[in-house]
Protein backbone atom coordinates (compact mmCIF):
# COMPACT_ATOMS: atom_id res chain seq x y z
CA UNK A 1 0.00 0.00 0.00
CA UNK A 2 1.22 3.56 0.55
CA UNK A 3 3.58 4.92 3.15
CA UNK A 4 0.71 6.33 5.20
CA UNK A 5 -0.40 2.80 6.04
CA UNK A 6 2.67 2.42 8.22
CA UNK A 7 2.32 5.65 10.15
CA UNK A 8 -1.14 5.24 11.69
CA UNK A 9 -2.14 1.71 12.62
CA UNK A 10 -5.91 2.04 13.07
CA UNK A 11 -7.86 -1.24 13.08
CA UNK A 12 -9.10 -0.54 9.56
CA UNK A 13 -5.55 -0.07 8.30
CA UNK A 14 -4.36 -3.23 10.02
CA UNK A 15 -7.20 -5.10 8.40
CA UNK A 16 -6.38 -3.72 5.01
CA UNK A 17 -2.71 -4.61 5.45
CA UNK A 18 -3.78 -8.10 6.40
CA UNK A 19 -5.91 -8.49 3.26
CA UNK A 20 -3.10 -6.94 1.23
CA UNK A 21 -0.84 -9.74 2.33
CA UNK A 22 -3.41 -12.32 1.22
CA UNK A 23 -3.77 -10.56 -2.11
CA UNK A 24 0.00 -10.61 -2.64
CA UNK A 25 0.17 -14.32 -1.88
CA UNK A 26 -2.75 -14.97 -4.22
CA UNK A 27 -1.12 -12.99 -7.02
CA UNK A 28 2.18 -14.82 -6.63
CA UNK A 29 0.72 -18.32 -6.26
CA UNK A 30 0.27 -19.29 -9.96
CA UNK A 31 3.76 -18.22 -11.01
CA UNK A 32 5.26 -19.85 -7.92
CA UNK A 33 3.57 -23.14 -8.82
CA UNK A 34 4.81 -22.84 -12.41
CA UNK A 35 8.36 -22.08 -11.35
CA UNK A 36 8.32 -25.03 -8.99
CA UNK A 37 6.77 -27.64 -11.31
CA UNK A 38 8.41 -26.60 -14.58
CA UNK A 39 11.76 -25.19 -13.49
CA UNK A 40 12.95 -26.32 -10.06
CA UNK A 41 11.53 -29.83 -10.24
CA UNK A 42 12.88 -30.64 -13.74
CA UNK A 43 16.32 -29.25 -12.89
CA UNK A 44 16.31 -31.29 -9.68
CA UNK A 45 15.39 -34.40 -11.70
CA UNK A 46 18.34 -33.71 -14.03
CA UNK A 47 20.61 -33.41 -11.00
CA UNK A 48 19.36 -36.69 -9.53
CA UNK A 49 19.55 -38.52 -12.86
CA UNK A 50 23.09 -37.31 -13.44
CA UNK A 51 24.32 -39.57 -10.62
CA UNK A 52 22.25 -42.57 -11.79
CA UNK A 53 22.96 -45.31 -14.32
CA UNK A 54 21.41 -46.11 -17.70
CA UNK A 55 18.68 -48.73 -17.52
CA UNK A 56 19.33 -51.70 -19.85
CA UNK A 57 16.48 -50.64 -22.19
CA UNK A 58 17.46 -46.98 -22.03
CA UNK A 59 16.33 -44.31 -19.62
CA UNK A 60 17.21 -44.11 -15.95
CA UNK A 61 17.89 -46.53 -13.14
CA UNK A 62 18.41 -45.29 -9.58
CA UNK A 63 22.00 -45.33 -8.31
CA UNK A 64 24.58 -43.06 -6.81
CA UNK A 65 27.70 -42.84 -8.88
CA UNK A 66 29.93 -40.09 -10.21
CA UNK A 67 30.88 -42.18 -13.27
CA UNK A 68 28.80 -39.99 -15.59
CA UNK A 69 30.79 -36.94 -14.58
CA UNK A 70 34.10 -38.81 -14.80
CA UNK A 71 33.06 -39.89 -18.30
CA UNK A 72 32.48 -36.35 -19.53
CA UNK A 73 35.77 -36.37 -21.52
CA UNK A 74 34.17 -39.00 -23.79
CA UNK A 75 32.22 -36.09 -25.28
CA UNK A 76 35.28 -33.88 -25.35
CA UNK A 77 34.80 -32.99 -29.03
CA UNK A 78 31.43 -31.37 -28.32
CA UNK A 79 32.81 -29.41 -25.36
CA UNK A 80 35.87 -28.37 -27.35
CA UNK A 81 33.81 -27.19 -30.33
CA UNK A 82 31.43 -25.27 -28.08
CA UNK A 83 34.18 -23.70 -26.02
CA UNK A 84 36.12 -22.58 -29.09
CA UNK A 85 33.36 -21.64 -31.54
CA UNK A 86 31.18 -19.87 -28.95
CA UNK A 87 33.93 -17.41 -27.87
CA UNK A 88 35.10 -17.05 -31.47
CA UNK A 89 31.55 -16.35 -32.66
CA UNK A 90 31.14 -13.82 -29.85
CA UNK A 91 34.37 -12.09 -30.84
CA UNK A 92 33.38 -11.90 -34.52
CA UNK A 93 29.95 -10.52 -33.55
CA UNK A 94 31.70 -7.88 -31.40
CA UNK A 95 34.15 -6.86 -34.13
CA UNK A 96 31.43 -6.78 -36.76
CA UNK A 97 28.80 -5.18 -34.55
CA UNK A 98 30.77 -2.45 -32.76
CA UNK A 99 31.29 -0.22 -35.82
CA UNK A 100 27.59 -0.46 -36.64
CA UNK A 101 26.59 0.40 -33.06
CA UNK A 102 29.04 3.32 -33.15
CA UNK A 103 27.63 4.54 -36.44
CA UNK A 104 24.06 4.34 -35.13
CA UNK A 105 24.76 6.05 -31.80
CA UNK A 106 27.27 8.72 -32.83
CA UNK A 107 27.26 9.32 -36.58
CA UNK A 108 23.76 8.64 -37.88
CA UNK A 109 21.28 11.49 -38.23
CA UNK A 110 18.65 11.69 -35.50
CA UNK A 111 15.92 11.42 -38.12
CA UNK A 112 16.93 7.92 -39.23
CA UNK A 113 18.35 6.60 -35.98
CA UNK A 114 15.24 4.91 -34.56
CA UNK A 115 14.32 3.39 -37.90
CA UNK A 116 17.85 2.03 -38.42
CA UNK A 117 17.91 0.63 -34.89
CA UNK A 118 14.58 -1.15 -35.36
CA UNK A 119 15.94 -2.60 -38.60
CA UNK A 120 18.79 -4.16 -36.60
CA UNK A 121 16.50 -5.67 -33.96
CA UNK A 122 13.78 -6.98 -36.27
CA UNK A 123 15.72 -9.99 -37.61
CA UNK A 124 16.38 -11.16 -34.05
CA UNK A 125 12.66 -11.61 -33.46
CA UNK A 126 11.82 -13.18 -36.81
CA UNK A 127 11.92 -16.92 -37.30
CA UNK A 128 15.29 -18.24 -36.18
CA UNK A 129 14.73 -21.49 -38.06
CA UNK A 130 14.00 -19.77 -41.36
CA UNK A 131 16.94 -17.39 -41.00
CA UNK A 132 19.27 -20.32 -40.42
CA UNK A 133 17.64 -22.16 -43.30
CA UNK A 134 18.43 -19.16 -45.50
CA UNK A 135 22.10 -20.08 -45.16
CA UNK A 136 21.46 -23.68 -46.17
CA UNK A 137 19.79 -22.22 -49.23
CA UNK A 138 22.66 -19.81 -49.92
CA UNK A 139 25.60 -22.10 -49.16
CA UNK A 140 24.00 -25.42 -50.06
CA UNK A 141 24.08 -27.29 -53.35
CA UNK A 142 21.50 -25.12 -55.13
CA UNK A 143 22.88 -21.80 -53.86
CA UNK A 144 26.29 -20.22 -54.36
CA UNK A 145 27.95 -23.51 -55.41
CA UNK A 146 25.32 -23.94 -58.15
CA UNK A 147 25.95 -20.36 -59.31
CA UNK A 148 29.71 -20.92 -59.27
CA UNK A 149 29.23 -24.13 -61.16
CA UNK A 150 27.11 -22.38 -63.78
CA UNK A 151 29.95 -19.87 -64.12
CA UNK A 152 32.36 -22.72 -64.65
CA UNK A 153 34.12 -22.44 -61.29
CA UNK A 154 33.83 -26.14 -60.60
CA UNK A 155 32.94 -27.97 -57.43
CA UNK A 156 32.94 -25.79 -54.31
CA UNK A 157 31.75 -27.05 -50.97
CA UNK A 158 30.58 -24.49 -48.41
CA UNK A 159 27.91 -26.16 -46.29
CA UNK A 160 28.70 -28.45 -43.32
CA UNK A 161 31.95 -26.67 -42.51
CA UNK A 162 33.00 -24.53 -39.53
CA UNK A 163 32.68 -21.61 -41.97
CA UNK A 164 29.00 -22.23 -42.63
CA UNK A 165 28.32 -22.67 -38.89
CA UNK A 166 30.07 -19.37 -38.23
CA UNK A 167 28.00 -17.63 -40.93
CA UNK A 168 24.84 -18.85 -39.21
CA UNK A 169 26.10 -17.78 -35.77
CA UNK A 170 27.08 -14.24 -36.77
CA UNK A 171 23.91 -13.86 -38.79
CA UNK A 172 21.70 -14.98 -35.92
CA UNK A 173 23.38 -13.13 -33.04
CA UNK A 174 24.76 -9.91 -34.49
CA UNK A 175 21.61 -7.92 -33.53
CA UNK A 176 21.97 -9.06 -29.94
CA UNK A 177 25.50 -7.64 -29.84
CA UNK A 178 24.73 -4.33 -31.55
CA UNK A 179 21.84 -3.35 -29.31
CA UNK A 180 23.52 -3.16 -25.85
CA UNK A 181 26.62 -1.47 -27.32
CA UNK A 182 24.36 1.06 -29.01
CA UNK A 183 22.62 1.76 -25.69
CA UNK A 184 25.90 2.46 -23.89
CA UNK A 185 27.31 4.55 -26.74
CA UNK A 186 24.14 6.60 -26.99
CA UNK A 187 24.54 7.66 -23.36
CA UNK A 188 28.06 8.83 -24.06
CA UNK A 189 28.40 12.60 -23.69
CA UNK A 190 29.46 13.82 -27.14
CA UNK A 191 31.20 16.85 -25.55
CA UNK A 192 33.83 14.47 -24.17
CA UNK A 193 34.78 13.60 -27.74
CA UNK A 194 35.04 17.28 -28.66
CA UNK A 195 37.08 18.00 -25.53
CA UNK A 196 39.47 15.20 -26.37
CA UNK A 197 39.85 16.51 -29.90
CA UNK A 198 40.41 20.08 -28.66
CA UNK A 199 43.14 18.81 -26.40
CA UNK A 200 44.97 17.49 -29.42
CA UNK A 201 44.15 13.79 -29.25
CA UNK A 202 43.92 12.02 -32.59
CA UNK A 203 40.82 10.00 -33.51
CA UNK A 204 42.47 6.76 -32.45
CA UNK A 205 43.56 8.11 -29.05
CA UNK A 206 40.07 9.54 -28.46
CA UNK A 207 38.52 6.20 -29.30
CA UNK A 208 40.90 4.24 -27.10
CA UNK A 209 40.80 6.59 -24.11
CA UNK A 210 37.18 7.74 -24.13
CA UNK A 211 34.77 5.88 -26.40
CA UNK A 212 35.98 2.37 -25.73
CA UNK A 213 36.12 2.55 -21.89
CA UNK A 214 32.73 4.30 -21.71
CA UNK A 215 31.09 1.66 -23.91
CA UNK A 216 32.57 -1.19 -21.84
CA UNK A 217 29.26 -2.01 -20.08
CA UNK A 218 27.54 -2.44 -23.44
CA UNK A 219 30.39 -4.58 -24.75
CA UNK A 220 30.28 -6.81 -21.69
CA UNK A 221 26.49 -7.18 -21.81
CA UNK A 222 26.47 -7.89 -25.53
CA UNK A 223 29.29 -10.43 -25.30
CA UNK A 224 27.67 -12.24 -22.39
CA UNK A 225 24.24 -12.41 -24.06
CA UNK A 226 25.71 -13.80 -27.27
CA UNK A 227 28.10 -16.14 -25.48
CA UNK A 228 25.40 -17.57 -23.21
CA UNK A 229 23.00 -18.23 -26.09
CA UNK A 230 25.80 -19.75 -28.17
CA UNK A 231 26.73 -22.14 -25.37
CA UNK A 232 23.28 -23.74 -25.59
CA UNK A 233 23.07 -23.62 -29.38
CA UNK A 234 21.64 -26.62 -31.18
CA UNK A 235 19.91 -25.59 -34.40
CA UNK A 236 22.77 -23.78 -36.14
CA UNK A 237 25.36 -26.58 -35.86
CA UNK A 238 22.63 -29.12 -36.60
CA UNK A 239 21.49 -27.40 -39.78
CA UNK A 240 24.74 -25.87 -41.04
CA UNK A 241 27.30 -28.25 -39.53
CA UNK A 242 25.78 -31.44 -40.87
CA UNK A 243 27.05 -33.66 -38.04
CA UNK A 244 30.64 -32.57 -38.67
CA UNK A 245 30.59 -29.45 -36.49
CA UNK A 246 28.58 -30.15 -33.35
CA UNK A 247 28.00 -28.39 -30.04
CA UNK A 248 27.11 -29.63 -26.54
CA UNK A 249 23.45 -29.10 -27.53
CA UNK A 250 23.81 -31.62 -30.35
CA UNK A 251 25.47 -34.11 -28.00
CA UNK A 252 22.50 -33.67 -25.63
CA UNK A 253 19.93 -34.41 -28.34
CA UNK A 254 21.92 -37.48 -29.35
CA UNK A 255 22.17 -38.73 -25.77
CA UNK A 256 18.52 -38.17 -24.88
CA UNK A 257 16.75 -39.03 -28.12
CA UNK A 258 19.10 -41.49 -29.87
CA UNK A 259 21.16 -43.48 -27.39
CA UNK A 260 18.62 -42.94 -24.58
CA UNK A 261 21.40 -42.54 -22.04
CA UNK A 262 19.56 -40.19 -19.71
CA UNK A 263 21.98 -40.28 -16.78
CA UNK A 264 25.02 -39.46 -18.89
CA UNK A 265 23.03 -36.85 -20.81
CA UNK A 266 21.98 -35.30 -17.49
CA UNK A 267 25.61 -35.05 -16.43
CA UNK A 268 26.44 -33.31 -19.73
CA UNK A 269 23.51 -30.92 -19.19
CA UNK A 270 24.66 -30.19 -15.62
CA UNK A 271 28.19 -29.52 -16.90
CA UNK A 272 26.77 -27.07 -19.45
CA UNK A 273 24.70 -25.26 -16.81
CA UNK A 274 27.69 -25.09 -14.45
CA UNK A 275 29.98 -23.68 -17.15
CA UNK A 276 27.31 -21.06 -17.83
CA UNK A 277 26.81 -20.19 -14.15
CA UNK A 278 30.55 -19.67 -13.75
CA UNK A 279 30.59 -17.46 -16.83
CA UNK A 280 27.60 -15.45 -15.63
CA UNK A 281 29.13 -14.82 -12.22
CA UNK A 282 32.41 -13.76 -13.82
CA UNK A 283 30.33 -11.43 -15.97
CA UNK A 284 28.55 -9.97 -12.94
CA UNK A 285 31.90 -9.32 -11.29
CA UNK A 286 33.25 -7.73 -14.46
CA UNK A 287 30.22 -5.43 -14.75
CA UNK A 288 30.55 -4.46 -11.11
CA UNK A 289 34.18 -3.55 -11.79
CA UNK A 290 33.32 -1.23 -14.69
CA UNK A 291 30.46 0.23 -12.69
CA UNK A 292 28.14 -0.40 -15.61
CA UNK A 293 24.46 -1.21 -15.62
CA UNK A 294 22.91 -4.12 -17.41
CA UNK A 295 21.08 -3.06 -20.53
CA UNK A 296 19.78 -6.37 -21.67
CA UNK A 297 16.33 -5.33 -22.79
CA UNK A 298 15.83 -5.82 -26.50
CA UNK A 299 12.55 -3.97 -26.68
CA UNK B 1 33.62 4.65 -44.66
CA UNK B 2 31.71 3.88 -41.51
CA UNK B 3 28.54 4.58 -43.46
CA UNK B 4 29.54 2.17 -46.21
CA UNK B 5 30.38 -0.49 -43.66
CA UNK B 6 27.01 -0.06 -41.96
CA UNK B 7 25.26 -0.38 -45.31
CA UNK B 8 27.13 -3.65 -45.82
CA UNK B 9 25.97 -4.95 -42.45
CA UNK B 10 22.36 -4.17 -43.36
CA UNK B 11 22.91 -5.98 -46.65
CA UNK B 12 24.24 -8.95 -44.68
CA UNK B 13 21.22 -8.86 -42.34
CA UNK B 14 18.56 -8.53 -45.03
CA UNK B 15 20.17 -10.17 -48.06
CA UNK B 16 19.47 -13.76 -47.04
CA UNK B 17 15.88 -12.91 -46.03
CA UNK B 18 15.36 -11.12 -49.34
CA UNK B 19 16.69 -14.15 -51.21
CA UNK B 20 14.21 -16.44 -49.47
CA UNK B 21 11.36 -14.10 -50.35
CA UNK B 22 12.57 -13.70 -53.92
CA UNK B 23 12.96 -17.41 -54.57
CA UNK B 24 9.63 -18.24 -52.98
CA UNK B 25 8.19 -16.62 -56.11
CA UNK B 26 10.56 -18.46 -58.45
CA UNK B 27 8.87 -20.96 -60.71
CA UNK B 28 12.16 -22.82 -61.17
CA UNK B 29 13.69 -25.32 -58.79
CA UNK B 30 17.03 -23.84 -57.74
CA UNK B 31 18.86 -20.59 -57.11
CA UNK B 32 20.77 -20.99 -60.37
CA UNK B 33 17.48 -21.49 -62.10
CA UNK B 34 15.38 -18.34 -61.82
CA UNK B 35 12.58 -18.83 -64.31
CA UNK B 36 10.26 -16.00 -63.50
CA UNK B 37 7.45 -15.06 -61.17
CA UNK B 38 5.05 -17.72 -60.02
CA UNK B 39 2.83 -18.50 -57.07
CA UNK B 40 3.00 -22.25 -57.58
CA UNK B 41 4.88 -22.89 -54.31
CA UNK B 42 2.34 -20.90 -52.34
CA UNK B 43 -0.43 -22.90 -53.97
CA UNK B 44 1.34 -26.06 -52.98
CA UNK B 45 1.72 -24.85 -49.36
CA UNK B 46 -1.97 -23.94 -49.17
CA UNK B 47 -2.85 -27.51 -50.11
CA UNK B 48 -0.38 -29.17 -47.73
CA UNK B 49 -2.55 -30.62 -44.97
CA UNK B 50 0.39 -31.71 -42.77
CA UNK B 51 1.69 -28.16 -42.82
CA UNK B 52 -1.75 -26.75 -42.07
CA UNK B 53 -2.17 -29.11 -39.11
CA UNK B 54 1.23 -28.03 -37.78
CA UNK B 55 0.23 -24.39 -38.24
CA UNK B 56 -3.01 -24.96 -36.32
CA UNK B 57 -1.08 -26.65 -33.49
CA UNK B 58 1.44 -23.81 -33.35
CA UNK B 59 -1.26 -21.14 -33.24
CA UNK B 60 -3.12 -22.97 -30.46
CA UNK B 61 0.04 -23.45 -28.41
CA UNK B 62 1.27 -19.89 -28.99
CA UNK B 63 -2.07 -18.33 -28.09
CA UNK B 64 -2.62 -20.46 -24.97
CA UNK B 65 0.89 -20.12 -23.60
CA UNK B 66 0.99 -16.38 -24.31
CA UNK B 67 -2.37 -15.85 -22.58
CA UNK B 68 -1.38 -17.90 -19.53
CA UNK B 69 2.04 -16.29 -19.30
CA UNK B 70 0.63 -12.79 -19.65
CA UNK B 71 -1.93 -13.31 -16.90
CA UNK B 72 0.40 -15.04 -14.45
CA UNK B 73 3.38 -12.82 -15.23
CA UNK B 74 1.37 -9.62 -14.79
CA UNK B 75 -0.06 -10.90 -11.50
CA UNK B 76 3.44 -11.70 -10.26
CA UNK B 77 4.82 -8.35 -11.40
CA UNK B 78 2.04 -6.50 -9.57
CA UNK B 79 2.65 -8.48 -6.40
CA UNK B 80 6.43 -8.12 -6.55
CA UNK B 81 6.28 -4.33 -6.32
CA UNK B 82 4.70 -4.79 -2.89
CA UNK B 83 7.06 -7.37 -1.41
CA UNK B 84 10.64 -7.12 -0.23
CA UNK B 85 13.07 -9.50 1.40
CA UNK B 86 13.55 -13.19 0.65
CA UNK B 87 10.34 -13.64 -1.41
CA UNK B 88 11.46 -11.00 -3.84
CA UNK B 89 15.03 -12.31 -4.01
CA UNK B 90 13.75 -15.82 -4.74
CA UNK B 91 11.39 -14.62 -7.47
CA UNK B 92 14.09 -12.48 -9.04
CA UNK B 93 16.43 -15.47 -9.01
CA UNK B 94 13.85 -17.80 -10.55
CA UNK B 95 12.96 -15.29 -13.27
CA UNK B 96 16.64 -14.91 -14.05
CA UNK B 97 17.23 -18.67 -14.17
CA UNK B 98 14.18 -19.25 -16.38
CA UNK B 99 15.54 -16.76 -18.91
CA UNK B 100 19.20 -17.78 -18.66
CA UNK B 101 19.12 -21.60 -18.70
CA UNK B 102 19.45 -22.69 -22.36
CA UNK B 103 16.24 -23.81 -24.06
CA UNK B 104 17.75 -27.19 -24.78
CA UNK B 105 18.36 -27.87 -21.08
CA UNK B 106 14.83 -26.70 -20.21
CA UNK B 107 13.46 -28.97 -22.94
CA UNK B 108 15.40 -32.02 -21.75
CA UNK B 109 14.71 -31.40 -18.07
CA UNK B 110 10.99 -30.96 -18.71
CA UNK B 111 10.94 -34.09 -20.87
CA UNK B 112 12.51 -36.41 -18.32
CA UNK B 113 10.63 -34.89 -15.38
CA UNK B 114 7.26 -35.22 -17.14
CA UNK B 115 7.94 -38.69 -18.55
CA UNK B 116 8.94 -39.89 -15.08
CA UNK B 117 5.90 -38.27 -13.44
CA UNK B 118 3.51 -39.53 -16.13
CA UNK B 119 4.84 -43.09 -15.87
CA UNK B 120 4.32 -43.08 -12.11
CA UNK B 121 0.89 -41.43 -12.40
CA UNK B 122 -0.26 -43.82 -15.15
CA UNK B 123 0.73 -46.81 -13.02
CA UNK B 124 -1.29 -45.44 -10.12
CA UNK B 125 -4.24 -44.62 -12.38
CA UNK B 126 -4.22 -48.13 -13.86
CA UNK B 127 -4.27 -49.48 -10.31
CA UNK B 128 -7.13 -47.41 -8.95
CA UNK B 129 -9.28 -46.86 -12.05
CA UNK B 130 -12.54 -48.85 -11.79
CA UNK B 131 -12.75 -49.78 -15.49
CA UNK B 132 -10.22 -51.45 -17.78
CA UNK B 133 -9.41 -48.30 -19.72
CA UNK B 134 -7.83 -45.80 -17.35
CA UNK B 135 -6.96 -42.36 -18.75
CA UNK B 136 -3.33 -42.10 -19.82
CA UNK B 137 -1.25 -38.99 -19.22
CA UNK B 138 1.04 -38.25 -22.14
CA UNK B 139 3.06 -35.51 -23.81
CA UNK B 140 1.13 -33.19 -26.08
CA UNK B 141 -0.57 -29.82 -25.97
CA UNK B 142 -0.37 -29.63 -22.18
CA UNK B 143 3.37 -30.20 -21.99
CA UNK B 144 4.30 -27.76 -24.79
CA UNK B 145 2.01 -25.04 -23.48
CA UNK B 146 3.30 -25.48 -19.92
CA UNK B 147 6.96 -25.40 -20.99
CA UNK B 148 6.50 -22.35 -23.22
CA UNK B 149 4.57 -20.58 -20.49
CA UNK B 150 7.57 -20.84 -18.15
CA UNK B 151 9.92 -18.80 -20.34
CA UNK B 152 7.18 -16.44 -21.50
CA UNK B 153 6.03 -15.76 -17.95
CA UNK B 154 9.56 -14.72 -16.95
CA UNK B 155 9.63 -12.41 -19.98
CA UNK B 156 6.31 -10.80 -18.99
CA UNK B 157 7.48 -10.31 -15.39
CA UNK B 158 10.55 -8.43 -16.64
CA UNK B 159 8.60 -6.26 -19.12
CA UNK B 160 5.71 -5.38 -16.82
CA UNK B 161 7.99 -4.65 -13.87
CA UNK B 162 10.03 -2.28 -16.02
CA UNK B 163 6.79 -0.52 -16.87
CA UNK B 164 5.69 -0.37 -13.22
CA UNK B 165 9.06 1.12 -12.28
CA UNK B 166 8.57 3.87 -14.86
CA UNK B 167 4.95 4.52 -13.90
CA UNK B 168 3.69 7.83 -12.57
CA UNK B 169 2.95 7.18 -8.88
CA UNK B 170 1.27 10.53 -8.38
CA UNK B 171 -1.80 9.42 -10.34
CA UNK B 172 -2.30 6.49 -7.99
CA UNK B 173 -1.93 8.73 -4.97
CA UNK B 174 -4.37 11.23 -6.48
CA UNK B 175 -6.86 8.45 -7.04
CA UNK B 176 -6.49 7.32 -3.42
CA UNK B 177 -6.88 10.90 -2.21
CA UNK B 178 -10.11 11.12 -4.17
CA UNK B 179 -11.41 8.15 -2.16
CA UNK B 180 -11.28 5.56 -4.93
CA UNK B 181 -10.99 2.14 -3.34
CA UNK B 182 -7.92 0.04 -4.26
CA UNK B 183 -9.81 -2.00 -6.85
CA UNK B 184 -11.18 1.09 -8.59
CA UNK B 185 -7.71 2.64 -8.51
CA UNK B 186 -6.26 -0.49 -10.05
CA UNK B 187 -8.91 -0.73 -12.75
CA UNK B 188 -9.01 2.96 -13.68
CA UNK B 189 -5.43 4.11 -13.10
CA UNK B 190 -2.89 1.30 -12.86
CA UNK B 191 -4.26 -1.08 -15.49
CA UNK B 192 -4.63 1.50 -18.29
CA UNK B 193 -1.04 2.61 -17.66
CA UNK B 194 0.23 -0.97 -17.77
CA UNK B 195 -1.92 -2.06 -20.72
CA UNK B 196 0.64 -1.34 -23.48
CA UNK B 197 3.35 -3.31 -21.65
CA UNK B 198 0.97 -6.20 -20.99
CA UNK B 199 -0.15 -6.35 -24.62
CA UNK B 200 3.43 -6.07 -25.86
CA UNK B 201 4.36 -8.89 -23.49
CA UNK B 202 1.57 -11.00 -24.95
CA UNK B 203 2.76 -10.42 -28.51
CA UNK B 204 6.39 -11.20 -27.65
CA UNK B 205 5.36 -14.41 -25.87
CA UNK B 206 3.25 -15.36 -28.86
CA UNK B 207 6.20 -14.73 -31.17
CA UNK B 208 8.56 -16.69 -28.94
CA UNK B 209 6.25 -19.70 -28.72
CA UNK B 210 5.38 -19.61 -32.42
CA UNK B 211 9.09 -19.53 -33.27
CA UNK B 212 10.44 -21.98 -30.68
CA UNK B 213 11.86 -25.20 -32.00
CA UNK B 214 14.16 -26.62 -29.37
CA UNK B 215 11.80 -26.84 -26.37
CA UNK B 216 8.87 -28.12 -28.44
CA UNK B 217 11.17 -30.68 -30.10
CA UNK B 218 11.52 -32.43 -26.74
CA UNK B 219 8.11 -32.01 -25.13
CA UNK B 220 5.73 -32.10 -28.11
CA UNK B 221 5.26 -35.87 -27.95
CA UNK B 222 3.40 -36.95 -31.12
CA UNK B 223 2.42 -33.39 -32.09
CA UNK B 224 4.03 -31.36 -34.86
CA UNK B 225 4.40 -27.63 -34.36
CA UNK B 226 5.20 -25.51 -37.41
CA UNK B 227 8.94 -25.18 -36.58
CA UNK B 228 9.13 -28.95 -36.02
CA UNK B 229 7.41 -29.52 -39.36
CA UNK B 230 9.73 -27.05 -41.14
CA UNK B 231 12.79 -28.60 -39.48
CA UNK B 232 11.88 -32.09 -40.62
CA UNK B 233 11.08 -30.94 -44.16
CA UNK B 234 14.47 -29.24 -44.36
CA UNK B 235 16.00 -32.50 -43.19
CA UNK B 236 14.26 -34.33 -46.01
CA UNK B 237 15.77 -31.92 -48.49
CA UNK B 238 15.58 -28.27 -49.46
CA UNK B 239 12.58 -27.56 -51.69
CA UNK B 240 11.26 -24.22 -52.93
CA UNK B 241 8.12 -24.93 -50.92
CA UNK B 242 10.10 -24.18 -47.74
CA UNK B 243 10.88 -20.72 -49.13
CA UNK B 244 7.18 -20.03 -49.42
CA UNK B 245 6.45 -21.29 -45.89
CA UNK B 246 9.41 -19.28 -44.59
CA UNK B 247 8.25 -16.09 -46.28
CA UNK B 248 4.77 -16.51 -44.84
CA UNK B 249 6.16 -17.17 -41.33
CA UNK B 250 8.45 -14.15 -41.48
CA UNK B 251 5.64 -11.86 -42.61
CA UNK B 252 3.50 -13.09 -39.73
CA UNK B 253 6.30 -12.58 -37.13
CA UNK B 254 6.94 -9.10 -38.51
CA UNK B 255 3.32 -8.09 -37.99
CA UNK B 256 3.38 -9.38 -34.41
CA UNK B 257 6.70 -7.67 -33.71
CA UNK B 258 5.65 -4.30 -35.05
CA UNK B 259 2.49 -4.54 -32.99
CA UNK B 260 4.59 -5.06 -29.86
CA UNK B 261 6.96 -2.22 -30.76
CA UNK B 262 4.12 0.23 -31.37
CA UNK B 263 2.50 -0.66 -28.05
CA UNK B 264 5.74 -0.33 -26.08
CA UNK B 265 6.50 3.03 -27.62
CA UNK B 266 3.14 4.50 -26.76
CA UNK B 267 3.66 6.48 -23.60
CA UNK B 268 0.19 6.01 -22.16
CA UNK B 269 -3.29 4.93 -23.04
CA UNK B 270 -6.30 7.04 -22.21
CA UNK B 271 -8.66 5.19 -19.91
CA UNK B 272 -12.03 5.31 -21.55
CA UNK B 273 -14.19 4.24 -18.62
Amino acid sequence: MTATAQTIATPAVTERRQSGRWLTALLLAPSAVWFFVLLILPLAVVLVYSVGVRAPAGGYQAAFTLDNYLNLPARWAAFKNTLTLAPLGTLICLLAGYPLAYFLAVKSSARWRVMLLILVIVPFWTSFLIRTYAWIFILGGRGIPALLDAMGMGDVRLINTPFSVMCGIVYAYLPLMVFPIYVSLEKLDKRLLEASEDLGAGPFATFRQITLPLSAPGIITGCMLVFILLMGEYLIPQMLGGGKVFFIGNALVDLFLQSLNWPYGSAVAMALVIIMLVTVSLYLRATAATGGRRDASLI
Amino acid sequence: MLRAYSALVYLFLYGPIALIVLFSFNSGLSAADFQGFSLRWYARVAGNSLMLDALRTSLTVAFSSAALATIMGTMAALALQRVKGPVRVIFDGLTYIAIMVPGIVIGIATLIALVTTFDAANAVLAEIWPTDTPPQLHMGYGSIIAAHTLFSMALVVVIVRARIAGMDRSLIEASMDLYADPWATFRQVTLPQLAPAILAGFLLCFTFSFDDFVIAFFVAGPLNTLPIYVFSSIRRGVTPEINAIGTAIMMFSLVMLFGAQLLLRRKSVQGKT
